[in-house]
């Protein structure tokens, strides 16, 4: 009866997100080399997008190119 | 009564597109990177002037690439893109079974960004035209920010309308639109991904793509060749005939690590299938090193596919199969790139309203070697050891890259 | 038994807490360097409103809210108010080349070995947290989109008159 008590609890709690098992493991004050710009994951658009277009038409396969994510995480 | 008549005697020799067929779908995602940028904050202000130019297989193409982007207000961003391809060619396609040419192409497409929180939209319109092909694509997309900004989960949606024309030469030299054709292809893609911070040095995006396309799939004038021995050259022609769907899936992973001294590596690694029996392999690798103002790019690339079911280089008859295809994108073939680029990075005196300027440079040399496709002028004979004995193709081509950032 | 429990949710609840401040609970003191090299503690500042602004030069909405934030410092400091802009990076270089460019007069701190952001439990770049003149936490705000330092202003107006 107990341990029920437990596991509602918990489960009442990760649904709420007011707790998680695991912590972010990297900081918001560690995300400087993430945030550098040669880590972005498309730093110049206008030049990938050509690429993945040249190589879009010579070749069979498409997709799967884009990416968002990663950075500074400000905000 | 004139026009009709001179387009049932219409020449063999035709005016020949490039592969403008798919490019509703393959710019689906490309030309606006539409995708967010980067997690919780609207892509930097910036405007960008690009002249590209490609060169190899007889075929030239260059051409402008203009982008601005612009945050209006706190929550929103708008991007705009032009960008035209001309085209002048005379590539072995052409050369097989038409004369060379001249064309342009020229792209549209806006987006606009929403920021909610951790939440961005975005939605995305292209409009693609060239004479005998206008594509239309519109992309929706959504991303949300997760476990305290380390995992960013996107989706997003593409439909692509596309009206495929075709242009014949006149008895004259003429070359005109045929009223008699007018084909539509229908494109959708359905993509997901996710990106994970894993440490404070390396990141991991995933994505994966599905894409189905239905309707006119193939060139109006691109045709097969067939077999004919002991009769003339020993080959004739005859048009391609390609399935009327097309659903394709894509799956690939991106590793960026950060090299504590400043640098920076990546590994991009994609695999594709699909339903017209295609399987490819890329595999991408590559170093940036930044130093003073400058930074620089090196990226090795391999690409390997495996032909079409439908593809023949040379069927061994006349109407061999249902369909039948001889386009160089099916074929099977294993290619490498090798890339190197410098961006040089400076400030403009009595404009502090630029936050920075770029000006980058970047070239790319593409080799293919296909083991499926012979080296076949429209003169070409057999040789009497078979058609094997003829060269297998080879393209060589030289990508270069020219442009200026502006980042205000 | 019962108490047992409710002993247990309790603590399962005020896991995630540890290693961050709550509003109207005392701001932990700390100790880190200045610009001139000399140790600073927050306690100095006792009688004071004070401001501490957790920020980086990698960071983008930090480089902007930065001119806003000596704005407020010039307007309010002679009120009894202070701004701290804690600076979390582990490698000073970058800041202060950019403090070089874009000069601010409030105080900088170097968080370098992350002790401060770990014990305020930084939740986001840039963070602000504001310190009533009994050194108790009153306002915490995360992150930075252009308006917000009306939310700051108003908290400083109603602080300083304490």
């Amino acid at each position: 009866m107990r341990a029920l008590h437990l596991l509602i609890g918990l489960a009442v709690c990760y649904a709420l997100s007011a707790c998680a098992p695991i912590e972010p493991w990297v900081k918001p004050y560690e995300r400087e080399h993430l945030a550098d710009p040669i880590m972005a994951l498309n730093r110049d658009p206008i030049s990938s997008e050509y690429l993945v277009h040249v190589f879009g038409t010579r070749e069979g396969a498409h997709g799967a190119t884009g990416s968002a994510g990663g950075g500074c995480g400000c905000n | 009564m004139q026009l009709s008549r001179a387009l049932r005697h219409a020449p063999a020799a035709r005016h020949v597109a490039p592969a403008a067929v798919r490019i509703g779908v393959l710019l689906a995602f490309s030309a606006l990177g539409s995708l967010p940028g980067s997690a919780g904050v609207l892509p930097e202000d910036e405007g960008d002037v690009m002249y590209h130019r490609y060169e190899g297989g007889g075929i030239t193409v260059q051409g402008p690439s203009v982008l601005i982007r612009k945050k209006l207000g706190d929550n929103f961003s708008v991007s705009y893109n032009y960008y035209v391809d001309i085209i002048s060619s005379a590539s072995i396609d052409v050369l097989l079974t038409a004369s060379p040419y001249k064309e342009t192409r020229t792209q549209q497409s806006g987006s606009l960004e929403y920021q909610h929180g951790k939440t961005t939209y975005s939605v995305g319109y292209i409009h693609s035209r060239e004479p005998d092909y206008i594509a239309d694509t519109s992309i929706f997309s959504l991303s949300q920010d997760m476990f305290g900004d380390l995992t960013t989960v996107t989706m997003s949606y593409s439909r692509g309308w596309d009206h495929v024309y075709r242009d014949i030469k006149l008895a004259d030299g003429a070359i005109v639109n045929d009223p008699t054709f007018a084909q539509q292809v229908d494109h959708r893609t359905y993509g997901v991904g996710l990106t994970q911070v894993l440490t404070r040095n390396m990141l991991l995006s995933l994505n994966y793509q599905a894409l189905t396309d239905q309707g006119y799939l193939q060139s109006p004038y691109r045709e097969v060749v067939y077999l004919t021995p002991g009769v003339g050259k020993g080959w004739a022609t005859a048009p391609q005939v390609y399935p009327g769907t097309h659903t394709s899936n894509a799956t690939s992973a991106d590793l960026k690590y950060y090299l504590p001294y400043r640098a920076a590596l990546d590994f991009f690694y994609r695999y594709y299938t699909d339903t017209w029996g295609i399987g490819a392999n890329t595999l991408q690798l590559g170093y940036t090193q930044p130093w003073r103002h400058w930074i620089f790019d090196g990226t090795l690339r391999y690409y390997r596919q495996n032909a079409a079911n439908f593809y023949n280089d040379l069927f061994p008859r006349a109407n061999a199969q249902n369909f039948e295809a001889r386009d160089r994108e099916l074929a099977a073939f294993s290619s490498y790139t090798v890339g190197v680029g410098a961006s040089y990075e400076f400030q403009v005196p009595r404009a502090p309203w630029i936050t920075k300027n770029t000006l980058n440079l970047r070239y790319d040399h593409l080799m293919i070697d296909y083991t499926d496709f012979h080296t076949l002028y429209n003169t070409t004979v057999i040789p009497a050891g078979g058609e094997n004995e003829l060269p297998l193709y080879r393209l060589d081509a030289n990508i270069i890259q020219l442009f200026y950032s502006l980042y205000f | 038994m019962k108490h047992r429990i409710a002993g247990l949710a309790a603590l399962l609840f005020a896991l995630p807490l540890f290693g961050a401040v709550d509003p109207n609970s005392p701001a932990p003191d700390f100790l880190l360097n200045g610009q001139s090299g000399k140790p600073v503690a927050l306690d100095q500042f006792k009688g004071q409103v004070v401001m501490l602004n957790f920020w980086a030069s990698w960071c983008g909405p930090c480089r902007q809210e930065f001119p806003l934030l000596d704005d407020i410092y010039k307007k309010y400091n002679k009120l009894g108010f202070t701004m701290i802009g804690v600076n979390v990076e582990p490698d000073s270089k970058a800041a202060n080349e950019w403090l070089k460019q874009t000069p601010v007069t409030f105080p900088i701190l170097y968080d370098t070995d992350s002790k401060v952001s770990k014990l305020y439990g930084v939740a986001g770049m840039p963070s602000t947290v504001i310190v009533d003149r009994k050194g108790m936490v009153r306002m915490i705000h995360r992150g930075y989109k252009p308006g917000d330092e009306q939310e700051y202003l108003s908290s400083i107006r109603a602080l300083v008159r304490e």
